[in-house]
């Protein structure tokens, strides 16, 4: 029996190597969009834009989806995932080297690059879906709370291999037949299928968990269950057979998935018990308005003219996973890691509650502030950008490129503290 | 049947508000309800405890003969919160709103995933291995102190 193991999660280290190395990429994808101007500007499909889009959701999003998974599953489900330390480092080391090497192969359209990427995106991503595929099949059901990370989880897989397969196919290593195909597939079972659904499966665990709300209503955690695999399943759909009706179905579903989500969750912190102000409230509040804006946007892609649909898609894309999936998880780090440290510390040394850092002495919550206002900057100044003249697009980058520093520091400082204390990594 | 998970979630849920309670009055600097509001968490929070260690724990152990298991796990968790809660009971004497508001972070995410393991993992699992679970739920609620 799953629950049996009752597992404490892996140590420290596992985690926490992915989280540390996870706010570089945030910084490199700031300076990289400087120095690329306004290459990346031009569309979604610009080399710039779509090397820029793989460091933030490979180099950022990913390490950090990874290591809190190594985490989390363990608390959630009763399932840790086995070899935690194993798969930390595969995901270090190939996302490490993969990211920027896909980045810079996609840029310059450079085939070793995109090779080599592959190598070591195979080494992040291969043993991880292993490990968390033994975990999911040994956790315990938990009904409705539990599917998304479940769906989530098969989303991941599809959004790996069809990368992989992708970038196998421009590197010219086989022939991709339907490139545009698999490139929409590649897309939506990753931002939907597998950033989206993956935060609403953690949400439902910890957005009541966090601020003492009450817990999802039955009939928003049942309407979601419905609407959010529909709209997957539909844009599948949409993408392999090119039927209009599909179009409209996979629209409905997913956005209105999307839309009760942000509302059912902005409406439960509204209800919150805990008054008090919080960096990771405000962060999460930010992310949801973003995925509200984002699912607008995207309904209303269809009625603009040429020029202006095409820096619609850009906005889309930057608020959608800046706005959204980069405010959410910026939020949660302030959360995990602090615990983490004083939870793993007070395990190691024994020492009493009081006498080690608390977790806003892990932290200091003024500085996360800092960063939070800094990413708000950020996100406002980055998502009407592709609307605007290109060089108000670098101070964005800028309040990108000093939030990313700014995580940084913080997490750097949380380590800082666990090891002064005599914390063993 | 999941008497044991119906009843002490509902306890984990009354800590909960405590706790919201306690929190917003520090943040708020209203020390006379706050110390109200921190001796009543302390306190339910400790019967709590007390209702899962010398009551639950205990035929849970004798019945499936999981000793050193789930329940060893959870025991020390609770031995962190106590701790935690000491430490902020001193804060609160000493009328110390930052340092009770860091170790109230603390003790919030403790007690969740605490209380998360032990909804989804542990009280069902006592549900099921426990013949007499309505009788277990009685002599709990008879725990006061």
């Amino acid at each position: 029996m799953a629950g049996l193991t009752y597992d404490q999660g892996p140590s420290l280290a596992a985690p926490l190597r992915l989280f540390l190395v996870a706010p570089l990429f945030l910084m490199l994808a700031a300076v990289a969009g400087i120095l690329l101007g306004h290459d990346w500007l031009s569309g979604r499909w610009s080399p710039a834009a779509l090397a820029l889009t793989h460091l933030i959701t490979l180099g950022y999003l990913g390490a950090v989806m990874q290591g809190a998974l190594l985490q989390m599953l363990a608390v959630v489900l009763g399932s840790p995932v086995p070899w935690p330390g194993v798969l930390s480092w595969c995901g270090l080391l190939g996302l490490g080297a993969g990211t920027p090497l896909l980045a810079a192969g996609l840029l310059f359209g450079e085939p070793v690059c995109l090779v080599a990427a592959l190598v070591a995106l195979a080494v992040a991503w291969l043993p991880f879906l292993a490990g968390v595929a033994v975990a999911l099949s040994r956790a315990l059901s938990g009904g409705e709370m539990d599917w998304p990370l479940r769906l989530a989880g098969l989303a991941l897989p599809v959004t790996v291999l069809t990368g992989l397969a992708l970038a196998g196919g421009l590197a010219g290593l086989w022939s991709v037949p339907d490139l545009a195909g698999l490139v929409d597939l590649h897309a939506g079972w990753g931002l939907y299928g597998w950033i989206l659904v993956l935060v609403v499966g953690v949400a439902y665990q910890v957005v009541p968990m966090l601020q003492i709300t009450p817990a999802y209503p039955r009939r928003v955690t049942r309407a979601l269950a419905w609407l959010l695999p529909a709209g997957l399943l539909a844009y599948t759909l949409e993408v392999l057979s090119g039927l209009p009706a599909l179009h409209w179905l996979s629209l409905a579903a997913a956005g209105g998935g999307s839309l009760v989500f942000a509302a059912a969750t902005l409406t439960l912190q509204q209800r919150r018990r805990r008054k008090l102000a919080d960096v990771t409230l405000d962060f999460w509040r930010l992310g949801l308005a973003a995925l509200a804006l984002s699912t607008l946007l995207y309904a209303g892609l269809d009625a603009l003219p040429d020029p202006a649909r095409a820096a619609a898609e850009l906005s889309l894309g930057l608020l959608f996973l800046l706005g959204f999936a980069a405010s959410v998880v910026n939020g949660m780090l302030y959360k995990i890691v602090p615990f983490l440290a004083w939870f793993h510390l007070q395990s190691q040394t024994g020492a009493r509650a009081g006498t080690i850092p608390n977790m806003r002495e892990m932290i200091d919550e003024a500085a996360a502030r800092r960063h939070f206002r800094l990413h708000v900057a950020a996100v406002c100044l980055l998502a009407p950008a592709p609307f605007l003249p290109a060089w108000l697009a670098s101070f964005g980058l800028l309040a990108l490129a000093f939030g990313g520093h700014g995580l940084w520091l913080n997490l750097r400082a949380a380590r800082a503290a666990f090891l002064a204390y005599g914390g063993r990594l | 049947m999941n008497e044991i998970t119906e009843y002490l979630t509902e306890d984990h849920e009354h800590c909960d508000h405590l706790f919201a309670e306690a929190e917003n009055a520090v943040d708020a600097g209203d020390w006379a309800l706050a110390v109200d509001r921190f001796a009543a968490l302390r306190q339910d929070v400790r019967r709590h405890f007390a209702r899962e260690e010398d009551i639950l724990f205990p035929a849970f152990e004798a019945r499936t003969g999981m000793v050193g298991g789930p329940t060893s796990v959870m025991r020390d968790e609770h031995e962190q919160m106590r701790n935690t809660l000491e430490a902020m009971a001193a804060t609160v004497a000493g009328r110390d709103a930052r340092t009770f508001l860091g170790l109230s972070e603390t003790l919030l995410m403790l007690m969740r995933q605490h209380n998360m393991k032990e909804e989804r993992i542990l009280y069902p699992m006592a549900d099921q291995a426990m013949p007499d679970a309505a009788v277990l739920v009685a002599r709990m609620a008879e725990v006061t102190g």
